[in-house]
């Protein structure tokens, strides 16, 4: 499959990925006044049973629509989604519904992404009840899923209005692991929490990694969580991928401008090597003013 | 985030019953209701039982609430009077909420063309004349009522198809929603579970609102003798009759009138109070992460840290905060900050530093005089350029906000009033932050915009906000801070939302403005990364205290308390540090 | 923005063919026949056959409505068929008794409520519970029963306002003034409740905006967020409370007319109603439906225009 990919091949790509997109476009069907717009063209990806790849971009590069389309929540216009070695980028129904036991997904928003008006505990229960499981096993398996993600097992109880951000994500997490999947789409998991929670919630998702051997698909806006937390990146710009490979390598020695410019633009947290990196960042930039609005710019595309 | 889970108030408790007015009025509602339809058991007398011997009495024991002019019990009248009334109503609330759900969901899941006719339809229904209508459809049926009513009903739907279907095209967006499906629930256990109940109580409103229009009508056409027939009572009919005796006896005007105004309110109550409810259990849904009551931290650390910052008496203070406390109302009043002190001096860039919660915005917040309804400065001392504005309202802060000091915030896309270009805004700005002419505004504006480094300011004048991106709008807001050309700009996480690109050349604009202008800068973040880039000093906070502050480089090296050295470690570094 | 209009003004076709429509259909659902009716049981056949073919009650329904809409196109609204009277001249001459009203009526809501709601927004609390508790109670009383109200007060007791009647201004603009002070003010109540309470909610939620905070703090005063910046902000609101409440004011005037023995559109209603005068009341409705077209094209111009997106595109 990879082999055929008409790009040049990332010498990381695991052989025998676990998921594999090809060729994938998707377009924004026509609501009343748009017309179908296509916001991701032609994108490939590898991922390894047991890796996290990261999907590197800012806003409006198409990062939350291509985990979308691996999830079956939004159509997808071409190209295919394979998940070990199984076409499921038109899988619907009965089909999709039996995938939640091999994909799962943690969102962006722990406030948005629980329901406010039901228990943690029925939460948490519904995918293991809609795969079948009989209710007397469902209480003993969510303890154990709390403990996982080092909440008590009076949270079963609570509503999600009673639990901070951090907490509630450990439950989004939970959910995401109760079917034990394969591959866990996290879309943004950490970007509404505070730093020292999102480097809890982190270290928490890569425990749960050595444990289950579950796949990421890490979606983020943040270069520097992607070094510390993924094994490899894919750097997406206006729906398609400019670079890939593994992450400390595209983070130290970037090789696409677009990527370039990402690496240069974030600060880091250490004020003497911040003004080198600056002052490189503006000597590099050198023809414009500092801070001037150049086309290179993409400031007027935020 | 490690606090174990704080009890707060469960959702579904935040029902009716947290509203006592709603309450009674649903008691009251319901009493009169079962009063009614109790009438052959209730009512003392007939509905047209007459003593005409005894006619326009009083109140008495007799006749409670007196009698006409034919001498009949006016009690009895009201309960009998109310079964045609309320039943009409309950006729036209079934047919308004049968109606009004079953297009409405029918509209928000199924879409496409189904969606665009019931849309149509409903838009139909909101246009016609109902009332003429039913006027019309009472001459038809030769004055029988149910007809008229339930088309009363399905004439009113179009408003609640309209909130039913926004209602579950609102829910289906719902992250919440997704992650249902990801779960592999089946189609109609996610309707059941995840979206209907969210439709249940704006349909309960409506149609509360909705039975005391129905009531209106209902009575009015008793009033006008429609769908009635005398003598049989109607509370509207009841109205007519105290009208024809309005000098002889107003006392039944008072009667007739108030039980239909009793009714009508209640159902407004009750829909209000529904309303609230609703709200507050939404926004209990969405409320930002608990704070969690920390334990007063070291006093020995708040010391060390307060005299590291404050350097009593010294020069060239821009802003300078004294053991400030700032207090939410409320029983007990809850200290968001506590005895926070630091200066800004002329010049440079202090970074104000700390996670949610930490009180770092609301710090800010206060020093321009914007707390928040419910937040006061409890004890402490602000003194911004020369002033003491500790508590200061709106008068004493004329001639300092503006000129003195300037605020960038955090959504440069809500920052700006959608409603108004940039040029308007800029010119009300520059009218009362400066004392220049309309022919200088305009020159001063444009001046601005290409200090902003925003290309073509003349064109940017012209634009709404909608029109610019996120970028682009965070420049107009600088743009706007600066008009009264302020000695101290604070900026309230001012690239937070911004991608990183965009947040580059801000920082970048900034520190250039900031170095032209010599101008002091109060810094809100939570990103250690951008303070190591922009900040000369910086002020760490948590649970609303001062940990530690010092010079950046001294603190990014040689961090002293616990919190900061976990804050730093936290931090994701794109640079290798091991 | 054309668009808009264009969708508007199309839909208004369909909604003018159910309106006539749904009146003619239930009309032949009607149990007697309106010729019977009128002539009473001591007619003969011939006069009744007469009638029926008068009436055109002998062709059947489709034909019946075809007729119709071609005379609706050429401005006939048919007869009364208990007056015989020309329908169409007789909305002309009640119309502008049933326009003061509504016109008065609305704009004494507008301005009584945007007043009352702006001061509960910026002036403390007891104005704004004040405003709470009148919005409620305004909204609950019966339009015909305030009207009863007031005439008991104005007129029986004080004796300082007609209770009934009516003055074309043409004969005297005092007298018409008058006349139509007591009426109007019934008619508006429940529309200064309502607007009260829109525009207090719609200021209360823009003060509490993001850019309310920008401005104020960039030396904006107060007075200038409040009259500029959030009356503006709750404009859209309000101009879709404002056509709410002019397109119930056509069903309001029915009852307050007849409190106050006004000869309007609205008493007329009410007769025909009780007579059973089909083509007086679907003349009626077809023009209130026509009044509400345009007063919801109106509306939705306004909202283009008060919206910068979209009227930009």
């Amino acid at each position: 499959m990879s082999a055929r990919s008409a790009r040049p091949a990332d010498p990381a790509a695991p052989a025998a990925p676990l998921l594999s997109i090809r060729e994938l476009e998707v377009a924004y069907a026509g609501r009343a006044r748009a017309r179908g717009r296509t916001v991701i063209h032609g994108v490939d990806l590898d991922l390894a049973a047991g890796e996290t790849l990261a999907l590197v971009g800012e806003s409006g590069s198409g990062k939350t629509t291509i985990g979308n389309a691996v999830l079956g929540l939004v159509p997808v216009a071409g190209g295919r989604i394979e998940l070990a070695g199984r076409d499921i980028t038109r899988l619907r129904g009965r089909g999709r519904r039996a995938l939640a036991r091999e994909v799962q997904a943690v969102f962006q928003n722990p406030y948005g992404s629980l329901n406010p008006w039901i228990t943690v505990g029925t939460t948490l229960a519904e995918p293991l009840r809609a795969a079948g499981m009989p209710r007397e096993q469902v209480r003993g398996r969510l303890e154990r899923l709390l403990d996982r993600v080092h909440l008590p097992t009076d949270a079963l109880t609570r509503y999600p209005a009673e639990f901070s951000g951090g907490q509630r994500q450990r439950i989004a997490i939970a959910r995401a692991l109760a079917l034990e999947p394969r591959l866990i789409v996290c879309d943004e998991p950490t970007s509404a929490l505070d730093v020292v929670t999102q480097a809890a919630v982190l270290e928490l998702l890569q425990e749960l990694q050595a444990e289950f051997g579950v796949a990421y698909l890490f979606i983020t806006h943040d270069l520097a969580a992607v070094r510390e937390f993924a094994d490899r990146v894919a750097v997406l710009e206006a729906g398609r991928i400019v670079e890939t490979g593994p992450s400390r390598t595209v983070c130290d020695a970037p090789e696409h401008p677009y990527t370039r410019r990402l690496v240069a633009a974030a600060p880091v947290p250490d004020p003497v090597l911040q003004r080198q990196r600056r002052a490189a960042r503006l000597a590099a930039a050198a023809g414009p003013t500092p801070g001037a609005l150049s086309p290179a710019t993409p400031d007027s595309a935020a | 985030m490690s606090s174990s889970p704080t009890p707060r108030r469960r959702p579904r408790s935040a029902s009716l019953t947290a509203n006592p007015v709603a309450t009674v009025a649903l008691v009251v509602v319901a009493l009169v209701a079962i009063a009614v339809a109790l009438a052959p058991v209730l009512s003392p007398y007939g509905s047209n039982e007459q003593d005409l011997a005894h006619i326009f009495e009083g109140p008495s024991a007799a006749h409670w609430l007196g009698t006409d002019s034919l001498g009949r019990d006016v009690l009895s009248r009201l309960l009998w009077g109310g079964q045609p009334t309320l039943l009409g109503v309950l006729a036209a609330v079934v047919a308004f909420v049968v109606a009004g759900v079953v297009l409405g969901v029918l509209a928000g899941t199924i879409g496409g063309w189904v969606d665009a006719l019931v849309s149509a339809v409903a838009d139909i229904l909101m246009s016609l004349p109902g009332v003429v209508l039913i006027l019309a459809i009472l001459a038809i049926f030769n004055q029988d009522l149910a007809p008229a009513m339930i088309a009363l009903g399905l004439l009113g739907s179009g408003s609640l198809v309209r909130v039913v279907r926004a209602a579950v095209l609102a829910v289906r967006s719902e992250l919440f929603v997704s992650a249902a499906i990801v779960s592999g629930l089946r189609p109609g256990r996610i309707m059941a579970r995840h979206i209907l109940p969210t439709v249940v109580s704006p349909v309960i409103i409506q149609a509360s609102l909705f039975a005391g229009a129905a009531l209106a009508v209902q009575s009015g056409l008793g009033f006008l003798s429609l769908g009635v027939h005398p003598p049989e009572p109607t509370w509207g009919g009841m109205v007519g009759e105290a009208a024809a005796n309005l000098a002889k006896a107003p006392w039944l005007l008072t009667v007739s009138g108030g039980i239909i105004t009793l009714v009508s309110l209640g159902f407004a109550l009750i829909g209000d109070g529904l309303r609230d409810a609703d709200a507050a259990r939404r926004r209990g849904g969405e409320v930002a992460a608990p704070r969690t009551v920390a334990a007063p931290a070291a006093p020995a650390a708040a010391t060390a840290a307060a005299a590291d910052a404050a350097s009593p008496g010294a020069t060239g203070a821009v802003l300078e905060v004294r053991d400030l406390v700032i207090a939410f109302g409320g029983r007990p009043p809850r200290e968001v900050v506590r005895g926070v002190s630091f200066e800004v001096r002329a010049g440079e860039v202090l970074g104000l530093v700390g996670e949610s919660g930490s009180g770092k915005t609301v710090t800010t917040l206060a020093a321009l005089g914007l707390l928040p309804p419910g937040a006061a400065v409890t004890s402490g001392r602000i003194v911004l350029a020369g002033a003491d504005v500790t508590g200061a309202d709106d008068a004493a802060f004329r001639g300092i906000r503006g000129r003195r000091v300037g605020l960038i915030s955090q959504e440069p896309m809500v920052a700006l009033d959608p409603l108004f270009t940039v040029g308007s805004q800029l010119g009300d700005v520059l009218r009362h932050a400066t004392d220049l002419d309309r022919r200088q505004r305009r020159a001063r504006a444009l001046e601005l915009l290409a200090q902003v480094h925003l290309p073509e300011p003349a064109a940017v004048l012209r634009k709404y906000p909608h029109e610019l991106s996120g970028g682009m709008a965070q420049r107009v807001a600088i743009a706007l801070a600066l008009a009264g050309d302020p000695e101290l700009l604070v900026a309230d996480e001012p690239t937070t939302a911004l991608d990183v690109t965009v947040q580059a050349g801000i920082l970048d604009l900034l520190r250039e403005l900031q170095a032209a202008r010599g101008l002091a800068v109060l810094f809100v973040t939570h990103d250690l990364a951008v303070v190591a880039d922009i900040c000369d000093r910086v002020v760490v906070m948590e649970n609303g205290e001062i940990v530690e502050s010092g010079s950046v480089d001294e603190l990014f090296a040689r961090p002293r308390e616990a919190y900061t050295r976990e804050l730093l470690a936290s931090t994701p570094n794109l640079v290798s540090t091991t | 923005m054309l668009r808009l209009i264009l969708r508007r003004v199309a839909l208004s076709v369909p909604l003018l063919l159910v309106v006539t429509a749904v009146t003619f259909v239930l009309q032949s659902l009607i149990p007697g026949d309106p010729a019977r009716s009128l002539l009473g049981p001591s007619a003969t056949p011939e006069q009744y056959e007469a009638l029926r073919q008068a009436l055109h009650l002998d062709q059947p329904v489709l034909v019946q409505y075809r007729d119709y809409l071609l005379g609706v196109l050429h401005g006939d609204l048919g007869r009364s068929i208990f007056t015989g009277e020309d329908v169409a001249g007789t909305l002309a001459v009640r119309l502008p008794v049933s326009l003061s009203l509504i016109i008065g009526g609305t704009v004494l809501a507008l301005l009584v409520g945007v007043a009352l709601g702006v001061m509960s927004a910026t002036r403390g609390r007891a104005l704004a519970r004040f405003v709470d508790v009148f919005s409620l109670v305004g909204g609950a009383l019966p339009n015909f029963w305030v009207g009863l109200v007031l005439a008991a007060i104005f007129a029986v007791a004080l004796g300082v306002l007609p209770a009934t009647g009516y003055v074309p201004f043409e004969f005297s603009p005092a007298l018409w003034a008058q006349s139509l002070v007591l009426p109007v003010i019934a008619l508006s109540l429940s529309g200064i409740a309502t607007i009260a309470k829109v525009v207090r909610d719609g200021v209360q939620g823009a003060m509490a905006q993001d850019f309310m905070r920008t401005l104020r703090a960039a030396g904006v005063p107060r007075r200038v967020l409040i009259w500029k910046h959030a009356l503006r902000n709750s404009s859209v609101s309000l101009v879709t409370v404002v056509g709410v409440i002019f397109v119930a004011s056509l069903s309001g005037t029915i009852l307050v007319e007849n409190v106050f023995v006004l000869p309007g559109i609205g008493s007329l209603a009410v007769t025909a109603t009780a007579r059973q005068d089909i083509p007086v009341i679907q003349g009626i409705a077809l023009a209130f439906t026509i009044v509400t077209i345009v007063v919801n094209l109106l509306v939705d111009i306004s909202y283009a225009l008060l919206n910068p997106k979209v009227r930009v595109s």
